[in-house]
Parts: structure tokens; C-alpha cells; sequence
């Protein structure tokens, strides 16, 4: 490692630390990830992940033997939580790495040839889903296909890349009367060339800054989308479709919805922490 | 003299305005550049300088006109510059804060036009940056540096070797230290001339400091509105300028020494601001202001004359083939 890019990375650290609450999200974060890899070590019931009945432990309290208690068919909640996280990070990760790209290349072609048909066209389009409010879109995509964790994933995406889409047409359509850009163009510079190695340098910030505080948000409207039973089936369990079973026996039962919402919010307060960091080292505001 | 490398003929450049109006921000212009020589074009905010550089430049088409580089008409409708015209007529621009990508380090932005341009492989790219650092007076680690740790007239001069990694012929700058401190536009300057000398360059350099000119120039053209009002080498123009609108810019320029206002014409205090555009003034556009307006040039376009040898003047005042009226000095 050269001693510039060791100092550059002690700087950024230093900005994403700043007010500490930034390494705190990055503890939550890393955690939850750690948990979400090693479930099947760490649950205590393995088994319980799936279509198993044990009516002799059925609606128990949490107590040491089951730290956030059974549900109704006597499964260990806190292994199905545990369980149920990779598909929640997943849906995050995934939303966002399709629709960030193709929100990226609408947004610079958009801004690219602003004041051309070719943006009208484009940010029209943008304009037409994002006036549609997101879950009711995602709603509507999710209940015309078959209700699973990958086509939640594609009605999330269909309405998430429009976001992205501004965002770079906003940073691009400022760039465009640039001089350097205007030089790339007189030189002979290709397309290709003007947006990779121009154009992304300069609006990698802002994507990177909006992904992170993104991935909560995300994980919000996939557990939305689970809790309506438009995502993943019972018996794999998810966030939302625990809390939808458990949301019946309230409050007596509190156990079966309680650990999974603070769940929600642990991941989305720790995303928009790291978030709120990541924007810090670019200088970019957080939303 | 030598060769000619840029002719423009009656280049017009017209940007239409909703309601069918047009500013007409070059209405005419024709002049030669030589190989090797430092033509000055000299105006006020908003006469055209720009879009003449621009233009040539290829970066708006023509609205009327021939831009004829090297014996082709640039400005022929739908005539694509092939990558060799590209890479030959090069530009720097005014503002040294938007000229190289504020995320990308200065190696980088050298190397584009040397990606482009050249057959040279990664390692010869590199070397040849450094020799190009090494041409406009840069140390050679400056193309680790970013264009935000650097100043505004090393900015500029990256841009300058920038313009020099296609092998150009012929560069244009766009008021290239204006935008700078004085003590460093001298460097950027002597470095301009420096490279001029050592490759042979021929610059159309645009600025709106006549005093520059009297250093740089070969020749120096001044332009009002959109046209042109005299031509001529350097000498001849500081030391017989002819047409009105000349004579009050050069009483203009402020001077810091006794000898230097000696030589200096009159003072003529400047009547008027530069008129739109839009509505240009009929006939001679400057007779809204000229001193010496008289009734003719309400009405009649003036056309441009070779009054004496390579000493162009576009006046009323002044007939072809006739003496010099004794009024001048």
C-alpha cells in the first residue's frame, strides 16, 4: 500500500467516524451480515426454518431454552429471525445493484443529450413512475406474478431505478456545458469514454451516498411486500411474513412480532448510519 | 508570407431567438491566419470573440461562411471533422476551474488526447506525459496531482499540454489568462511563446487585453459586434491605429509609466454601451458611437479595405487608393 493511499484512507475514515454514530451503524451492520452468513451454525434450531410443528413447545414465552419464544406451531422465533435475514439483506443488495446501473444510464444519456428528444423521452418515462406513489406500484407489479422473494425483487427494481435516474440526470445535466467535458467532445473522445471516465467519477458519489441510506428503505418495501404475502412464502421465513403470522395473536403474544420489527429497524437504522457516514467522507447531504 | 493554415470567408454564426429573432454573434467575419504567426482578436464583452473560436473550433456549425483548414471547408453542412482535423486544431480554454475533470488526476487527462490521437502503448503514453509536463515548464509529479491541489495557471498550462498531446498545428485560446493573478499570467505567456518558437504552433489568440497584444500578437484584428473593424501587424497597429472604435480602445488601456502615455493616443472617453445583438445598428454598426459619425454611415454598410499594405480598416473614413487623412495623428 503507497503511503498516500494509507493517509486517504485514515482521512475518510476520520470524516465517517466523525460523531460516532456512523461506526455504530457499521457495528449493526456487520453484525446483522455476520448473523446472515453463519445462521445455520449460530440458530439453535436449524430445523425450524422450515415446515416443522412441535405443539409440545407451541406459543411459549421467551425464556433462556428459546431466547424470543415460540410460535404457534412451536418453532423457535429466533431462529427463523435468524434465518430470515438473508433474504432480507439479499432484497437490498440486489434491488439496488439492477437498478442503480440502469437508473445510472437513463440519467446520463437523459442529461447527455439534454434539450434533445432523447431526454424528453427518457425523463418522461422517469416522470411517469415516479409520480405513481412506490409501494402502491410495487403492490400492483408484485400481485400480477407469481408471489415470491425474487419477483418482490423485480417489482422493487421496476420502481427503485427511477430515483437513480434523476439523481444522475440532476449531476450530469450540470456537468454537460463543463469544458472538459466540451474538450473530451472536440478531441474525439467516444460516448463510452465520456461517461465512464468523465461522467462517473463525478456522480459516484452521490449514487454511493444515496445507495447506502437506499439499502434500508429497500429492506422496508421488500418487508412490506412480505407482510402483505406478496414475498417469500411461508414456511421460509421473512421478516414480514413473521410479523403478518404473529401480528393476529397481539398483544398477548407480543414475542412473535416485537423481535422481528425491532429487527427492521435495527437494519435500516444501521444502513442509514453507515449512510449518513458514507456521506460525510464525499460531502454529500444525506436525505 | 508563409503559408496559409486557416481562412475564414464571411463566417456568420447566427443563434436564433424564440419569436423568430436571432443574435447575430458573428455576422461576417474574414480573415487569414499564417502558419507560425500569433493572430490577436481583440473585442469587448459579447462581440463574438468567443463564438468565433468556438466555431472554428467545430463546436456550433456555421451559420454562413467557409472556415477552410489547410484547403477544406470545415463549415460545409454536414461535413464530420475526420480524427487527424480533430486532433490538428486544438483549444484552451478561458476558465482553468471547468477545463480538466476535478476527479480525475492530471496524468489522466494528459492521456486522453494521447489515447485518441496516437498509437503509443501504456508505457510510452506515460513517458510522453512526463515530456509534455516537462515541455510547459511542469515538474514531472504532477500528474499524480489533482486539478483541485494545483493553481489556476498550472491548471492552465496542463491544459496547454493537454492541447500539445495530438500534435496540433494550430491552437486557439480562449482568453487563456484572463482568468489568472498577473504574476502568473506572465509565465502561462512567455511558456505560450516558448512552445510557439520550439514547434512551429500558429494561435488564434483571443482575449480583450490590447495590452497583451502588443507583446504576443503577430497581428492583431479587433472586432465589434460581430464584425470586424481593422486588421493589422502589430507595430502598425499600436503605432497608426486608424479606424474610430481602435483609437478609443487604445486610449483606454491604462498605463503605468510616463513614456508609455507619451505614446499613448489622446483620451477619448467612450460614449455609449456596445448595442445588442439582437438589433445591430444599420449601417456601420459602430456609428452609434463613433466620434466621426457622419451621415453615410447611418446608412451604408462599410466594406474592408487594404488601406496600405496588410493594414485592413472597415470605415467610411477611408477610401482605397487614397492617401491617409492627415487627422489621424
Amino acid at each position: 500500500m503507497t503511503p498516500e493511499r494509507k493517509e486517504s484512507i485514515v482521512r475518510n475514515w476520520y470524516k465517517f467516524s466523525a460523531g460516532g454514530a456512523s461506526v455504530v451503524g457499521l457495528i449493526i451492520v456487520i453484525v446483522i451480515i455476520i448473523l446472515a452468513i453463519f445462521a445455520p451454525i449460530i440458530a439453535p434450531y436449524p430445523e425450524d426454518a422450515g415446515a416443522v410443528v412441535k405443539f409440545s413447545e407451541s406459543k411459549l414465552p421467551p425464556s433462556s431454552k428459546h431466547l424470543m419464544g415460540t410460535d404457534t406451531m412451536g418453532r423457535d422465533v429466533f431462529s427463523r429471525l435468524l434465518f430470515s435475514l438473508k433474504g432480507t439483506l439479499l432484497m437490498g443488495v440486489l434491488v439496488l445493484a439492477i437498478s442503480v446501473p440502469i437508473g445510472f444510464i437513463v440519467g446520463v444519456l437523459a442529461g447527455y443529450y439534454r434539450d434533445t428528444w432523447i431526454e424528453t423521452v427518457l425523463m418522461r418515462i422517469v416522470d411517469i413512475f415516479l409520480s405513481v406513489p412506490a409501494l402502491v406500484l410495487a403492490l400492483a407489479i408484485a400481485s400480477i406474478m407469481e408471489p415470491n422473494l425474487r419477483n418482490s425483487m423485480i417489482a422493487i427494481t421496476i420502481m427503485w431505478w427511477p430515483w437513480y435516474a434523476r439523481l444522475t440526470f440532476g449531476v450530469v445535466s450540470s456537468l454537460r456545458t463543463e469544458n472538459y467535458i466540451t474538450y473530451a467532445e472536440l478531441t474525439g473522445a467516444g460516448l463510452g469514454h465520456i461517461i465512464v471516465k468523465e461522467f462517473l467519477p463525478n456522480t459516484i458519489d452521490q449514487i454511493l451516498t444515496k445507495m447506502t441510506l437506499d439499502i434500508g428503505y429497500v429492506i422496508i418495501m421488500g418487508a412490506t411486500l412480505s407482510f402483505a404475502g406478496l414475498g417469500e412464502q411461508p414456511p421460509i421465513p421473512a421478516l414480514g411474513n413473521m410479523i403478518n403470522d404473529g401480528v393476529k395473536f397481539l398483544p398477548d403474544m407480543w414475542w412473535l412480532t416485537i423481535f422481528p420489527a425491532v429487527t427492521i429497524i435495527l437494519i435500516v437504522l444501521g444502513f442509514n448510519l453507515v449512510g449518513d457516514g458514507v456521506g460525510n467522507i464525499f460531502n454529500v447531504e444525506g436525505n | 508570407m508563409s503559408e496559409v493554415i486557416l481562412e475564414l470567408k464571411n463566417l456568420k454564426k447566427y443563434f436564433p431567438l424564440p419569436g423568430g429573432q436571432s443574435v447575430k454573434a458573428v455576422d461576417g467575419v474574414s480573415l487569414k491566419l499564417f502558419k507560425g504567426e500569433t493572430l490577436g482578436l481583440v473585442g469587448e464583452s459579447g462581440c463574438g470573440k468567443s463564438t468565433i473560436a468556438y466555431t472554428v473550433v467545430g463546436m456550433y456549425g456555421a451559420t454562413e461562411g467557409e472556415i477552410i483548414y489547410k484547403g477544406t471547408n470545415l463549415a460545409q453542412k454536414g461535413y464530420k471533422r475526420n480524427l487527424q482535423q480533430k486532433g490538428e486544431i486544438q483549444i484552451v480554454f478561458q476558465d482553468p476551474g471547468s477545463s480538466l475533470n476535478s476527479r480525475r488526476n492530471v496524468g489522466k487527462s494528459l492521456e486522453l488526447p494521447l489515447k485518441i490521437h496516437t498509437k503509443l502503448n501504456k508505457q510510452e503514453r506515460q513517458d510522453r506525459i512526463d515530456e509534455l509536463l516537462e515541455l510547459v515548464g511542469l515538474p514531472v509529479d504532477f500528474k499524480k496531482r489533482m486539478p483541485r491541489n494545483i493553481g489556476g495557471g498550472e491548471r492552465q498550462l496542463v491544459s496547454v499540454a493537454r492541447a500539445l498531446g495530438s500534435n496540433p498545428e494550430f491552437i486557439i485560446l480562449d482568453e487563456p489568462t484572463s482568468a489568472l493573478d498577473v504574476s502568473v499570467q506572465a509565465k502561462v505567456i512567455s511558456t505560450l511563446i516558448h512552445l510557439q518558437e520550439k514547434l512551429g504552433l500558429s494561435y488564434l489568440f483571443i482575449t480583450h487585453d490590447l495590452s497583451l497584444m502588443r507583446n504576443v500578437a503577430t497581428r492583431v484584428a479587433i472586432l465589434y459586434l460581430g464584425r470586424l473593424c481593422e486588421l493589422a501587424p502589430t507595430a502598425e497597429f499600436f503605432h497608426r491605429p486608424l479606424h474610430p472604435y481602435t483609437q478609443m480602445l487604445l486610449s483606454s488601456i491604462p498605463v503605468a509609466t510616463d513614456e508609455e502615455e507619451k505614446v499613448k493616443p489622446a483620451q477619448i472617453i467612450s460614449e455609449g454601451e456596445i448595442p445588442s445583438p439582437v438589433n445591430v445598428p444599420s449601417g456601420c454598426t459602430f456609428h452609434t458611437r463613433c466620434r466621426d459619425c457622419m451621415d453615410i454611415c447611418k446608412v451604408e454598410v462599410p466594406v474592408m479595405i487594404e488601406i496600405e499594405p496588410s493594414h485592413y480598416v472597415c470605415c467610411h473614413k477611408f477610401k482605397e487608393g487614397e492617401p491617409i487623412a492627415a487627422e489621424v495623428e
